[in-house]
């Protein structure tokens, strides 16, 4: 039906700018044009088109919510949770659809035929409101089209007006994670004290499942706290950052001030690879070869290691992390003026006094900048820490056992079915939450210090 | 010169050596890491590409097969009995077997063998009532013990196969009853829970449909918008908050995109779950920022002075954009596109969230039929305990990197065919 609709619309667009140009030859014949006559298609079918689409993606996002306060009108009185309330919905829904398999009231039924019927007054009343849209806008714009009014002003500023829209997506998108995000974590918020989820000490949401029921206040209470996660993410982002800081930071120098041509071109995107494997793949990697290759290590040394181990996580999550910063510190150090070299060199200072004591220093800000893209990146990462480091969140400083982190447990709760409504799937939108706030502080930071450092030699 | 003189500038030139040192072994290791994990993956996964079959011989019996009629039709062969034939060619393979013990030798091939008997008369109807040599597909320990990936020397408790099945495959060996082919349907049959069985296909397809979903909802978007914001957008408070949200969108974990998708998509919009049109749409939100960024870096990168020629011909604004400024700016826009596609193809995350990790043995004909993707079907398979899949995991991983590659490749080459020089 709506694809339908919509095809419709579309076509008779396409067929109004051909009417249209066709209309403009027309014209020419006794009047001067105001513009290229393919402006008067593009008028008409832009008439057609933008406000009948308009009003049908308003529609579409409106009906279901209407319709649905229709249906529920009738079971206010029964004093019914919102939960109850939506189940009862979908319960309608499913029966109108002829999906349903449960048994079936009297009143159910009822619901259903009403719903049936809500459907298709509104399907009806949709087709109508939108073919007089289109006879109204048409009609308006080939009366202009007639005048010969100007053609091409109102065409570029709808251009303008569309792309304007297109880039307002991204800020959508921004609106939508805060909101989504904020939504759940809210509902989770009045399950769980924010105290309890920021300080609480234990992790362990699974207990809290409880099959049709609440589950137990003093239960939730020691179920949520984030603080094993919070503090295993940093824990294996700093094992990460061990791994890259120093391999990445040496090689940013080495090809930025003594490699030559040559070594530049082909070592840098060689190193740039290493960014462009899928995390998943390091994940396999991590787990299937370095986690019992640390294991075993560890053991010939007498020590206890699990399969699953921090480091065996933090050191693949370093060596991805490898060219965030090597490409980056290399283009910050290339950038430093070549006049602060030479006066480097001209008081006799080798080249690694001069890249320690001149060029490191003036870098600076740009290279902590890196540091702080590539530890937001670390904190972000998802699959290595899945696939490698466990899923049980210890609260641990030892890198040789496992631990989890926000990343992991946001993938360990929402695997598989969710439940919406239960503090466990809500759980994950908290720590969604967090992860956010932590991803975007860092963020800013350095995209505020790399920011200043271009001003400084721009 | 004294030599205190002398002593500080050798100390002062070994330091110079040995940083210059620092730097070689750390660009060293990184290439040593890369060559390292390269050759790990290929080394576990080149042997999924045989596939291992065991050759017997099926005597296609008519009253074992239940068929009556003199001339059987297709329907008549569709609806056989297979059970006893396909029975009787593997335990033929060792007659002296008791029966109780079958089980040992049906083992040795997969639990689809009674199909691949009856597939084999379907295509040949002519077979009916002559013994035949088939070739039936391995288990997956056998395949692995005939890659040698399976250690034999362990006690038999711990193995998987068994003396007597070891027994019998040496000798299938030694006759040469044990083939081992390119294994073509690794690229065309989905998953299963077999990893004899399992393939591709469905999460390839899955990649395929994800992959071009988000080329349509991010590709016009992103580019408009950074018309806009390049070309049109007036200097104030709100276009920088749009750039500066953009900037921040791009280092947003993927895994909040997942979130988002889950939250809105699914709960609000109630698109069709494991889908990979919302997997699609999700990594579209991600890409967009990317294609942004390119398309306004490429835009920038147009010299000014073409726009000037155009107006001062009298084109408009908006005509100088649309006939001037965006064509040329096309090459970099595509090879960003590209760029960001190919970070997409290999997120896992997200679409694990959204649900594209169930199982999935059809494989997907439209962008709304549950499907998995390629790094999804990574995780998969190496959550699985057998051994045959890590095999098929470390394939999977390089059939995944030849996709990398060759966007990557195609992105230098849109940028470096079609890109003006400006100089």
């Amino acid at each position: 039906m709506n694809l339908v609709l919509v095809t419709f619309i579309i076509l008779l667009a396409f067929t109004s700018y051909y009417f249209g140009r066709k209309k403009a030859l027309v014209i020419q014949s006794s009047q001067r044009l105001t513009a290229l006559p393919k402006f008067y298609g593009y008028y008409l079918a832009a008439w057609c088109a933008a406000p009948a689409l308009i009003i049908f993606a308003l529609w579409s996002v409106f009906e279901p919510s209407i319709v649905k306060t229709f249906i529920l009108q009738d079971y206010t009185d029964q004093n019914l949770t919102k939960n109850e309330l939506q189940l009862i919905y979908t319960k309608v829904k499913a029966l109108a659809a002829g999906t349903y398999t449960g048994n079936i009231t009297n009143f159910l039924d009822e619901s259903a035929n009403k719903y049936i019927q809500l459907k298709g007054i509104a399907n009806s009343a949709k087709v109508a409101i939108i073919l007089a849209i289109l006879i109204f806008s048409l009609s308006f714009a080939y009366r202009s089209v007639q005048k010969n009014d100007r053609m091409r002003e109102p065409v570029e500023i709808f251009l303008k007006w569309v792309l304007f829209v297109a880039s307002l997506g991204a800020v959508l998108v921004t609106i939508g994670i805060v909101f989504s995000l904020l939504f759940e974590a809210i509902r989770f918020f009045q399950a769980v004290k924010i105290f309890d989820f920021i300080f609480g000490t234990h992790w362990y949401p699974a207990k809290t499942f409880v099959r049709d029921g609440q589950p137990d206040p003093e239960l939730m209470k020691d179920a949520f706290g984030a603080v094993p996660l919070f503090a295993g993410t940093f824990f294996i982002a700093f094992i990460a950052m061990c791994v890259a800081i120093p391999i990445g930071l040496l090689s940013g120098i080495y090809l930025s001030e003594y490699a030559g041509r040559g070594i530049r071109k082909y070592a840098k995107p060689i190193i740039e690879i290493l960014a462009g494997i899928p995390t998943v793949v390091y994940g396999f990697f991590a787990a299937l070869t370095v986690g019992p290759f640390v294991k075993e290590i560890g053991n010939a040394m007498g020590l206890e290691v699990s399969a699953e181990s921090a480091l065996a996580a933090g050191a693949v999550m370093g060596v991805m992390i490898i060219p965030f910063i090597s490409s980056l510190s290399d283009d910050v150090m290339t950038a430093v003026p070549q006049n602060l070299r030479d006066g480097s060199y001209a008081m006799g200072a080798t080249k690694s006094e001069t890249v320690k004591k001149v060029i490191f220093p003036a870098a600076l800000p740009g290279i902590v900048g890196s540091i702080l893209l590539a530890v937001s990146r670390a904190v972000g990462e998802t699959m290595i820490v899945v696939m490698a480091s466990g899923l049980a969140a210890n609260l641990t400083m030892n890198p040789l056992e496992s631990t989890s982190t926000i990343t992991a447990q946001i993938v360990v709760i929402l695997i598989g079915d969710q439940q919406f409504g239960d503090p466990k799937t809500q759980s994950a939108f908290a720590l969604g939450i967090s992860l956010f706030i932590v991803t975007l502080l860092l963020n800013v930071i350095a995209l505020s210090v790399v920011k200043k450092y271009r001003e400084k030699y721009e | 010169m004294n030599s205190f003189k002398k002593n500080l500038l050798k100390k002062r030139y070994n330091a110079e050596r040995r940083f210059q040192w620092y730097g070689k072994i750390a660009i060293g290791l990184a290439l040593s890491f890369l060559a390292v994990f390269m050759f790990q993956i290929f080394s576990k996964g080149y042997s999924a590409f045989q596939k291992t079959w065991i050759v017997t011989e099926v005597h296609y019996d008519k009253e074992l097969l239940l068929i009556d009629a003199e001339s059987p039709s297709k329907d008549d062969l569709e609806n056989a009995d297979y059970y006893d034939v396909a029975y009787k060619a593997m335990t033929s393979l060792d007659p002296g077997l008791p029966e109780e013990e079958d089980r040992q030798l049906i083992q040795m091939v997969s639990y689809k063998y009674e199909a691949e008997v009856k597939d084999l008369l379907l295509k040949n109807p002519d077979y009916l009532g002559k013994i035949v040599p088939i070739k039936l597909t391995a288990s997956d320990d056998v395949d692995q013990v005939h890659k040698g990936n399976y250690p034999r020397d362990i006690p038999e408790e711990n193995r998987r196969v068994n003396d007597y099945q070891l027994q019998i495959y040496d000798m299938l060996n030694e006759r040469g009853d044990i083939l081992s082919e390119f294994n073509i349907s690794f690229f065309t049959s989905p998953d299963s829970r077999e990893a004899e069985l399992a393939g591709i296909a469905s999460s390839f397809m899955g990649t395929v449909f994800s992959i071009l979903v988000c080329l349509a909802f991010s590709f016009p978007v992103a580019v408009l918008a950074a018309i806009y914001l390049e070309e049109f957008a007036p200097k104030n408070k709100f276009t920088d908050f749009i750039e500066v949200n953009i900037n921040n969108l791009a280092a947003v974990p993927s895994i909040v995109f997942g979130l988002l998708g889950l939250g809105v998509l699914l709960a609000v919009f109630n698109l069709p779950r494991s889908t990979p049109l919302v997997g699609g749409i999700t990594l579209s939100l991600m890409t967009l920022p990317t294609i942004i960024i390119a398309a306004r870096a490429s835009l920038k990168a147009v010299p000014p002075s073409i726009r000037e020629a155009a107006l001062a011909m009298g084109a408009s604004n908006m005509q100088t954009t649309m006939h001037h400024t965006v064509p040329l700016s096309m090459p970099g826009t595509l090879s960003g596109t590209i760029i960001g596609l190919a970070q997409a193809l290999g997120e896992t995350a997200p679409l694990i969230l959204i649900g594209m990790v169930a199982f999935v043995n059809t494989i997907p004909g439209t962008p709304v039929d549950p499907a998995a993707s390629l790094p999804v079907q990574i995780y998969i398979w190496s959550e699985s305990a057998e051994r045959g899949f890590v095999e098929k995991v470390s394939a999977c991983i390089m059939v995944l990197l030849a996709f990398l590659i060759l966007m990557n490749l195609a992105a230098q080459i849109v940028r470096h065919k079609f890109e003006k020089k400006w100089s």
